[in-house]
């Protein structure tokens, strides 16, 4: 089969490595460029499966703030990004939220939650 | 309740602040108070919701928030003070700081070490100076950055970009999930400022055209953006006739560069080089003023939170110690003071130490004169340190009296001495 060769960033840190990829199909031969493990894993998954982690808000009543920020425990694929944030825009919570919540369980059927970012405390009364 | 007297005062919640506060009271500074502007500690933290803060500090992928949290949560258990929602008004190189929130009125704070860390400002239209007219929706990328995430509203529908920095990228990507359409992020540079991986997974992966050595010529529109007009510069940054583009739009956001906000150092004589805008600095992070010292984005505009995180757990490391010896060294000083018929005594202070070395001698005038013999004693309340025998006493004429190394025990017990001369 013939080889192709592909020019990416690895995002997995803000080294941001340029790495030259080998691939035969679907498959990677050869990472070159990298300066840890991480480069080749990023590589694999780009070509098999690319995946992101995802940071947005949803909605939280009675806070000190109207959002609280949330993230993926683990990368989603990237096609499904839209589709995540299309289910995190039905979400509505009550404060307090504590960091760490889950806010969406097994979202998308991907066994990946959604976690809440940061505490959003009770909105108190002013002194 | 806040106290008078602080070991460490830190200025700014960030992570700079936060990691110097906490760096102070791990190195065993007694009482340290975080006076923060906002209402919640974190600093700008709280609105960078994305991901990729902690890879070094914590070898995890945490967002901003996530990040602040695990310093917030620390602070809270090691009792450190803060004062929130509160405004620094001045700050003298005496570490005398003035400050006033709705929580505590006017008070004013007096700081053994003082750690800046007020962070940076973003560089806005009148810095660069960008023609057209003046119309509503025009923002950095960090007042949209806030909108968005944090008070939840979208500043326009159709964007561009000016500058690519990471903040500009991040907003790209942020606004197309919230549904906006980013037409263009415009870079005068050759070359991208911000990190490749930002261009990446903000820019690349949702086909967000980057154009570089191109800027904003004008910003076309009355009540609100309607459009901006592009142009590409030549190898000096000069716009190149005849490249111009109109690009409509309902908002322009400029992510071009970060300024650090030193107005407070400049008022406790701090000196800044004019390179970075920020403090010189020791390698303990001290500025040219003793025990003032500065981390994070107010010492130079860092591209990592990690390192500012290590910034300041030194900074508070070395304020804190700076704390402890100026303690130390107060509780071995010992006031001298003039009683009955003594104007004045010199020295002032006397380092208790200083009588393990040799006898030290006191110097003074009388206010009225004796004519006749007289004790010139000093004295630790009703105790008496040491006496001598006169002749007389006379205002024109100096007194002085030694405090011999035999005194050494009775000193260290003695906070205050008071020399008086009295009739025999």
């Amino acid at each position: 089969m013939a080889q192709e060769h592909r020019t990416m960033i690895c995002i997995t840190c803000p080294r941001g490595c340029t790495l030259d990829v080998t691939v035969e199909g679907k498959t990677v031969v050869k990472v070159a460029g990298n300066n840890c493990q991480r480069g080749v894993d990023y590589a694999m998954a780009e070509v098999t499966d690319p995946r992101r982690m995802v940071t947005t808000t949803v909605r939280v009543k009675g806070g000190v703030h109207p959002l609280v920020p949330v993230y993926t425990e683990k990368p989603i694929p990237k096609p499904q990004i839209f589709a995540l944030l299309a289910e995190a825009r039905k979400v509505e919570l009550t404060a307090p939220v504590k960091f760490g919540d889950i806010v969406m369980e097994n979202v998308l059927g991907t066994g990946i939650n959604v976690l809440a970012s940061r505490n959003i405390p009770l909105k108190s009364k002013a002194p | 309740m806040l106290k008078q007297k602080y070991d460490v005062i830190v200025v700014g919640a960030g992570p700079a602040g936060l990691a110097a506060a906490i760096g102070a009271k791990k190195t065993g500074a007694q009482d340290v108070l975080v006076i923060e502007r906002a209402q919640e500690l974190g600093g700008i933290l709280q609105q960078c919701i994305h991901n990729g803060f902690g890879l070094e500090t914590f070898k995890k992928d945490l967002p901003g928030p996530a990040y602040a949290q695990r310093f917030i949560d620390e602070l809270t258990s090691l009792h450190i003070d803060t004062l929130l929602d509160a405004m620094v008004l001045d700050v003298t190189s005496e570490r005398h700081v003035s400050a006033t929130s709705q929580w505590s009125g006017y008070v004013e704070l007096d700081a053994r070490a003082l750690v800046l860390a007020m962070g940076c400002r973003e560089r806005t239209r009148a810095q660069i100076a960008l023609p057209g007219t003046r119309p509503a929706g025009v923002y950095t990328a960090g007042t949209a950055q806030r909108f968005v995430n944090m008070e939840g509203f979208m500043p326009g529908k159709q964007y561009v970009i000016l500058g690519s920095g990471d903040i500009g990228m991040i907003m790209a990507r942020r606004l197309t999930f919230e549904g906006a359409k980013v037409e263009r992020v415009l870079e005068i540079m050759p070359f991208l400022t911000g990190l490749t991986r930002n261009y990446v997974q903000c820019l690349q992966d949702f086909d967000i055209p980057l154009q570089l050595e191109h800027t904003v010529k004008r910003i076309i529109g009355n009540e609100r953006v309607e459009a901006i007009e592009s142009v590409q510069v030549d190898d000096h940054r000069q716009p190149i006739p005849g490249t111009e583009e109109v690009i409509p739009c309902d908002t322009l956001l400029l992510s071009i560069g970060l300024i650090p906000e030193n107005e407070l150092s400049r008022k406790a004589g701090v000196a800044l080089d004019p390179v970075t805008g920020g403090p010189f600095v020791d390698e303990r992070m001290q500025t040219n003023v003793p025990g003032i010292f500065a981390a994070g984005n107010v010492v130079h505009v860092y591209d990592l939170v990690d390192w500012v995180t290590e910034a300041g757990l030194l900074c508070g490391r070395s304020a804190a110690q700076h704390a402890i010896a100026e303690r130390k060294h107060a509780g071995r000083r010992v006031r001298m003071k003039g009683g009955d018929n003594v104007r004045y005594v010199v020295p002032h202070v006397l380092d208790k130490e200083s009588l393990a070395e040799s006898r030290q001698r006191l110097q003074m005038r009388v206010t009225t004169p004796i004519e006749a013999p007289v004790w010139v004693e000093v004295m630790n309340g009703d105790e008496r340190i040491v006496r001598k025998a006169d002749l007389y006493a006379r205002p024109g004429e100096m007194v002085s009296i030694d405090i011999p190394q035999s005194a050494y025990d009775a000193v260290q017990r003695a906070s205050e001495l008071t020399v008086r001369v009295v009739r025999r």
